[in-house]
């Protein structure tokens, strides 16, 4: 779940939810996103481990420490380069898991299928969700079948859940950033976003961007063998992209942010398609990256250790923390100039200005 | 206003009675028109706006202008100003 | 990506600063038109290194935020008929008219949807030809020539299904309503670089005679913007007052003339009103008459709606370059793009929602916002 990261922002008092109707920037992860969250349903929910809002629910059960997750997943289109609804599903629910230090065990699956939706695509979309999972090392133990009329889902709908074990010499949250502690990040930011983009009618363009969609718990484990305790955050940038998901630490850890905006590694394709569409990198969702906040001694050495692995072979250190401007990130630009960075308003839309 | 980003002209061809170009920006390629500059050749840069070249690139006047901007601290107080019009100007600006 | 990075140089952006330090004597006022510019500016922190005395004000370039709410209330309108498919560019999304935005007339069931070329449309119209595909045609004189190949095109094809709503918007008019105002404060102008691709800019020289105002037109990438700066500054204190080109590398005096061209074929010049300022004469483009078989006003009956705009909102005296948004009580409290108030705040190159994105809004202890020197982060 996003966080609800209004930072100086002042609004009314009272709790009232002011859209008559839910419109799709309520899914974006931005501002609409934690409004909705904030205002429906912690009201209706509200206890202490949910009001913690992580991606993640680390409960502890019979002296061991459990890591409970779930998520949705509607992206359309279904397949896109470098995955599908079905990778996504499986590696969105890992991730959630790994992003706070636990080791994914088990996931159950349920679909909602529409009517008409052609067998074959099911079974391309199960099929890769095997894969996935084999390379995730994670079971699929349990799961359920909905199908809807023609009409009312698109194509298919998957909602994971998972659960995983924490280690004890583990303690990851989003509250733990500390002044002095280096921000890194796992590889090249935008490659998701910008692939589902590129294949929405009317903003086509040619050019290789893949989706990175991938699982995160191989890497997670290698940075914990560098140094368990020396990493105080881990996220993974999806909807509303390093940006937003950096905002969320900085207002969690009452900490200030300061990043570099030339460290920041972006491909040129996905440079190019956001430069022409008038959108930030730093906004667009990643399915396989990962955000460290880390202890500024360990910093070189983890660096190192992801570098080692497949997935963090672009790894770098975009930033650090500072206790100055506590909630808000700042970035100095390539001009040298100094930017704000914040949390994602609705959904990025191309512009013509 | 207007976001024109400048690309590379790759290819170019008919489409109904538009000419038409694949164009090159940074590492992805997209289609423009480029019924609005007929002088362009491939392997020109355009400026696109909405899928439109809408100006070529001058490439030697931008190489002549950026080294200028480069050059600049080299520039005593009474020299030229970093920019010049195509045509003369006024060399001497004296600062009040 | 060429022609774009070598503009983002942190080096010739400190020679430049660091001239226009030297040669600045005096306050001086300046307008960047554009709002990709205003844009730009914020988002590169180019505000931040320049000289205290060197104030940049926000113009009134910014099509979705002149875009009059009657208007905007018509291409609602014409968005929730079933048979319409509603195309428009990502910008005007989210401007919200008297009932919602495009974004509620979609989630209620109406089909708009996004384009990034007005050529789009032409697809869209052929692979529905039991649908009317309607576009909505915004813009300053950039975006005249896309629109106007649309309409030509449609013509051509003998396309009977799709129509443009036109609202279109001229700068040289606007920069005349600026100066001609009695609280003007702005003493040059960066003008606006690809208008100026499309135009020219001979349109500015009366403009910048009669009113002596040095107008630098200048490109939107930092160094433009900044290399703009110091080229209007430089004239101020020498006490001239001239049309200048930063942006040469792109355009010239006479500007596109194959567009101007097809743009004088299709359009004409009219009145337009425009949110937050007020009717200006001969300031937008309308359909000429022979494209009328594409014109939306006429073709869909959509009543005129009445419409008053906020008490509160000083888009009028921002857009005009007389107030910033930091000086309206409502900027970032009861107006955010969340819930924008008037023109400035509704559209992403809005003077108010740049600034607001851009944290502008976000105040320290101090009232300042903490800025990062060279060699802190990382």
């Amino acid at each position: 779940m996003s966080e609800n990261a209004s930072s100086g922002f002042g609004s009314c008092p009272l709790p009232i939810f002011e859209h008559k109707q839910i419109v799709l920037g309520h899914g974006s992860g931005g501002k609409l996103t934690a409004e909705l969250i904030e205002k429906i349903f912690l009201p209706a929910f509200s206890n202490p481990v949910l009001d913690k809002l992580d991606d993640q629910a680390v409960l502890h059960v019979n002296g061991s420490r459990l890591a409970f997750t779930t998520d949705s997943f509607v992206v359309t289109p279904i397949f896109f380069p470098g995955g599908d609804i079905g990778t996504l599903a499986i590696n969105g629910t890992v991730n959630d898991l790994a992003m706070c230090g636990a080791k994914p065990l088990y996931l159950a699956a349920a679909f909602i299928l529409e009517e008409g939706l052609p067998a074959d695509d099911l079974r391309r979309v199960v099929d890769s969700m095997r894969s996935a999972a084999q390379a995730a090392g994670v079971q699929l133990v349990t799961g359920d079948t909905k199908v809807v009329n023609r009409g009312k889902g698109d194509k298919v709908f998957i909602t994971t859940t998972g659960i995983g074990l924490v280690d004890t010499a583990v303690n990851i949250s989003a509250d733990r950033a500390q002044p002095g502690d280096k921000i890194l990040v796992s590889g090249y930011v935008g490659d998701h976003g910008m692939a589902i983009m590129s294949r929405r009618e009317n903003l086509e363009f040619e050019g290789a961007i893949e989706s990175d969609c991938a699982p995160l718990n191989g890497l997670v484990s290698t940075m914990l063998e560098a140094g368990a305790g020396k990493i105080h955050c881990l996220r993974d940038p999806t909807r509303g992209g390093v940006a937003t998901t950096l905002n969320e630490i900085a207002v969690r850890s009452k900490v200030g942010m300061n990043l570099v905006e030339q460290s920041v590694p972006v491909r040129d394709s996905v440079r190019g398609a956001c430069e022409i569409l008038g959108l930030d990198p730093l906004y667009v969702a990643n399915e396989g990256k990962l955000l460290a906040v880390v202890a500024r001694d360990a910093a070189e050495d983890i660096l190192e250790h992801m570098r080692r692995h497949p997935l963090g072979a672009a790894a770098a250190v975009i930033g650090e923390i500072v206790s100055d401007h506590a909630g808000m990130v700042l970035m100095k630009t390539a001009i040298g100039g100094t930017r704000v960075l914040d949390v994602m308003f609705g959904e990025q839309l191309p512009r013509i200005c | 206003m207007c976001l024109a980003i400048p690309g590379k002209v790759l290819s170019d061809y008919e489409q109904g009675s538009m000419r038409m170009a694949k164009v090159q920006f940074g590492g992805i390629v997209r289609e423009a028109c480029l019924e609005y500059v007929p002088e362009t050749k491939v392997g020109d840069y355009v400026l696109v706006h909405v899928g439109f070249a809408i100006s070529r690139v001058d490439e030697e006047e931008a190489q002549r202008t950026y080294q200028l901007l480069e050059e600049m601290d080299q520039l005593t107080e009474l020299e030229a100003p970093v920019v010049r019009e195509m045509g003369e100007r006024d060399d001497e600006e004296k600062v009040p | 990506m060429k022609y774009l990075d070598e503009y983002r140089s942190e080096e010739v952006t400190k020679k430049l600063v660091d001239e226009l330090h030297r040669i600045q004597t005096r306050p001086w006022v300046i307008m960047e038109v554009c709002g990709g510019q205003t844009h730009s500016i914020v988002k590169h922190g180019i505000d931040y290194l320049l000289p205290k005395g060197v104030e940049l004000v926000h113009g009134p370039g910014c099509p979705v935020c002149v875009t009059p709410l009657d208007m905007i209330d018509k291409a609602h309108a014409i968005a929730r008929q079933s048979n319409v498919i509603f195309c428009s560019f990502g910008d005007m999304l989210r401007v919200p008219g008297s009932e919602g935005d495009l974004f509620t007339i979609k989630s209620q069931g109406g089909d708009v949807r996004v384009v990034y070329s007005p050529l789009d449309c032409l697809k869209i119209a052929r692979a529905n030809p039991d649908r009317q595909v309607v576009f909505f045609a915004i813009g300053f004189e950039t975006t005249a020539p896309a629109n106007a190949m649309l309409v030509w095109q449609a013509r051509e094809s003998q396309l009977k299904n799709v129509s443009v709503l036109v609202s279109h918007v001229l700068v040289p008019p606007a920069l005349e309503a600026i100066l001609q105002s009695p609280e003007n404060r702005v003493q040059g102008f960066l003008g606006p670089g690809h208008v100026c691709a499309v135009m020219g800019y001979s349109e500015y020289e009366p403009i910048s005679a009669k009113y002596r105002v040095p107008i630098v037109v200048s490109g939107f990438e930092p160094i433009d913007i900044i290399q703009g700066t110091l080229m209007t500054i430089r004239q101020l204190e020498s006490g001239r007052a001239e049309v200048e080109n930063q942006y040469s590398r792109v355009l010239n005096r006479e500007g596109n003339q194959a567009a101007q061209k097809l743009v004088s074929s299709v359009f004409e010049v009219s009145d337009r009103n425009w949110r937050g300022v007020g009717t200006i004469p001969k300031s937008g483009y309308r359909l000429r008459s022979e494209f009328a078989a594409y014109d939306a006003e006429k073709l869909f009956d959509v009543q005129r709606i009445d419409t008053r705009e906020p008490e509160i909102c000083i888009s009028g005296a921002i857009l005009r370059g007389i107030k910033k948004p930091h000086d309206c009580p409502a900027f970032g409290s009861a107006c955010d793009p969340q819930h924008p108030l008037g023109a400035t705040m509704v559209s992403a190159e809005g003077a108010c929602a740049a600034y607001y994105t851009y944290g502008r809004h976000l105040k320290q202890e101090d009232g300042c916002l903490v800025s990062i020197s060279p060699g802190d982060a990382a």
